[in-house]
């Protein structure tokens, strides 16, 4: 099923919490909807579910308009941020919730609805665990619960919100990977929300990256991370390091000099210089940018190092090898190998 | 080998509990003395005339205590006490879980106003509510001429005891209910709706199985009280023996009849009823009090 997004707007008490949203997911596809807190991306995702209803704009289940559509006529699987189990029925009574609740005509009879929760507890791995109630399961295990109550209505498309946000680090990984592979077992359209960066690079097909209710860059996690369609998202995804800079004669300029960078078509006039600070090569000679070590910690296997560059002792940050000899004050003189520009000119 | 002087300081020396005066306890004298002073109080106020009541009654023999129950103006008015109660309490019940319903999972311009309102049984005067009713429906009263036509008697007639004892009940399960409810949110709600339930669903296997406990507490505060009202009550009954005269009425006439055994029989039931209310209402804070919001409030 794939979802179509048309120029939604939500406000809430006149106050905008998405403008003008428009977003296709595509049948099938595992996608990640990233932003900081208040970004919006959580409304999307209420949006989509039918649990909030859009000021403006349309959303389509593949050619089926869903907007004026409630959220029992949508049929999606939610699995809400703290799972909302219901406390007064067991684990086997949850699961089979959303299957119970069908109108006569449509409800499965007894036997057959106890038979496909018992499924759906095989394949988030907690057979065993059906008499049990959720204040008797870990965090990890109410996320399986949550997820095989909401698999167990056959839904259209699966959405989960901040799914790995309340577990501890060990446990998210693991379930990562789980929710993965459930993903491509079900084949399930699947929509999650995080604020985890690594989380949505490491899990999803696509990245939605969003920041104040609008989207800011829609791709792949590799072109999120190496081609970020403007500074947020550079700024968002990843390490980054930036400077503010000239351009002239297609060519990048820092306090007057070049630095051996080519600018591309970047319009002439400031602009502000965007690295990976692993991602440079130290040099020796020629054009390059050249700072004083301000500060340095070790982070992991490598180095990472403050340079203060320039007149006005603009600091950024690159990694160097643990072992480099740099002490306080070293000057160092690298060129990024990867970099983006984005004009600040008017 | 320790040291025997307590004064060095030594440390090989374990630490014993009583070496340490905590920071916020009272010397022992205080304690006692504090203690004891609100032993005393207790027993002076709650429980000595609690047993009073009870020695009152049992005065003239148990065969004077059972032989009130004969009477059948005391009968009658046990038979009101109990229908009144009966009507009022399922109505709040209803009443008060659809408030608190609104109150706490909807948001919506007035409900600050609509929270107060709930509350305001509570702040008012029971005379002065019983009083309202007299001026809605009384013979002068705003609402008399649309009954007039009718058979329908509501003041000094069992309708507008109702009518009062509701007005006078109706805050305790919705209070009891709110912040309950406002705690927990609507997540389980929005859970129910996402796997298809529709509104009677989600009501009947979501919501009202997360504050069973809380609502039964409700109910029984409400019951004790429905059971108990007098100020209210009293304004609008009329005082007919046998016909308009609650439990709570009936023993201050027996009383200002000087039938104090027959009073203090009635009054040792209505005095039964509010220990059976404590006990439950400790079970329940004691078993299910993770459950219950109000268990701070009462």
């Amino acid at each position: 099923m794939d979802i179509r997004v048309q120029n939604v707007l939500k406000q809430f008490s006149r106050y905008p919490a998405l403008n003008d949203v428009s977003l296709d997911i595509r049948s099938g596809e595992l996608i990640a909807l990233l932003g900081p807190s208040g970004s919006g991306k959580t409304t999307l995702l209420r949006l989509i579910a039918g649990l909030e209803t859009p000021t403006a704009g349309r959303i389509f289940f593949g050619d089926d308009d869903a907007s004026s559509k409630t959220v029992q006529q949508r049929n999606v699987g939610f699995v809400f941020q703290a799972y909302a189990l219901f406390r007064n029925m067991t684990v086997l009574e949850n699961i089979s919730f959303g299957l119970k609740v069908r109108p006569r005509a449509t409800r499965p009879p007894r036997a057959e609805i106890r038979k496909r929760a018992m499924e759906l507890l095989d394949l988030v791995q907690l057979s065993g665990l059906h008499d049990r109630f959720p204040q008797q399961l870990s965090g990890g295990q109410r996320q399986r619960v949550a997820l095989a109550r909401a698999l167990a209505i056959e839904p259209r498309v699966l959405l989960l919100d901040e799914p790995f946000g309340a577990l501890d680090a060990q446990v998210r990984k693991e379930l990562r990977k789980w929710l993965r592979e459930i993903h491509d077992k079900t084949g399930h359209t699947t929509v999650f929300v995080t604020h985890d960066q690594e989380e949505a690079l490491e899990l999803a097909d696509r990245l939605v990256v969003m920041s104040q209710g609008k989207i800011e860059q829609v791709g792949t996690p590799d072109e999120v991370y190496d081609r970020p369609d403007n500074p947020f998202v550079f700024n968002f995804i990843g390490e980054s390091s930036n400077l503010p800079v000239e351009i002239d004669n297609g060519e990048v300029w820092v306090g007057g000099r070049a630095v051996g960078l080519g600018a591309g078509d970047t319009p002439k006039g400031a602009a502000q210089l965007f690295f990976r600070p692993h991602d440079v090569e130290l040099v020796n000679e020629g054009a390059a940018l050249a700072g004083v070590v301000a500060a340095s910690r070790r982070v992991g296997g490598t180095r990472r190092v403050e340079l203060e560059i320039g007149g006005d002792a603009q600091r950024i940050e690159i990694d160097l090898p643990f072992d480099h000899p740099a002490g306080d004050k070293t000057r160092i003189a690298f060129r990024p190998k990867r970099w983006r520009l984005f004009s600040t000119a008017r | 080998m320790y040291e025997q002087d307590d004064l060095v300081y030594d440390s090989r020396r374990p630490i014993l509990p009583s070496d340490h005066t905590r920071p916020t306890t009272e010397r022992d004298w205080i304690k006692r003395t504090l203690i004891g002073i609100a032993i005393v109080f207790m027993l002076a106020v709650i429980v000595l005339p609690l047993v009073l009541v009870f020695v009152e009654a049992f005065r003239k023999g148990a065969g004077e205590y059972f032989s009130t129950f004969g009477d059948p103006q005391s009968q009658a008015a046990i038979r009101l006490t109990l229908l009144v109660a009966a009507i009022a309490v399922p109505l709040n019940l209803v009443f008060g879980v659809a408030a608190a319903w609104c109150v706490a999972k909807f948001e919506f311009p007035g409900k600050a106003f609509l929270t107060t309102l709930i509350d305001l049984p509570f702040s008012v005067s029971p005379v002065v509510s019983g009083m309202v009713y007299v001026l809605l429906f009384g013979a002068q009263g705003f609402l008399h001429p649309w009954i007039k036509g009718t058979n329908i008697e509501i003041i000094f007639a069992v309708p507008g005891i109702v009518l009062a004892t509701i007005f006078v009940t109706f805050p305790f399960i919705a209070r009891e209910l709110i912040p309950l409810m406002q705690d927990q949110g609507n997540g389980d709600e929005e859970a129910a709706l996402s796997l298809g339930a529709n509104g009677w669903q989600v009501f009947w296997r979501v919501t009202l199985p997360n504050i069973k406990w809380g609502l039964l507490y409700g109910v029984l505060l409400c019951n004790a009280r429905a059971m108990g009202e007098f100020g209210a009550v009293s304004v609008v009954s009329g005082h007919i023996r046998g016909k308009t005269t609650t439990m709570p009425l009936d023993i201050e006439i027996l009383y200002n009849e000087y039938n104090f055994a027959a009073a203090f029989a009635v009054a040792s039931l209505l005095a039964l009823l509010a220990l059976v209310t404590l006990i439950v209402k400790t079970i329940l804070e004691f078993r299910y009090g993770d459950e219950l919001a109000g268990t701070r409030k009462h």
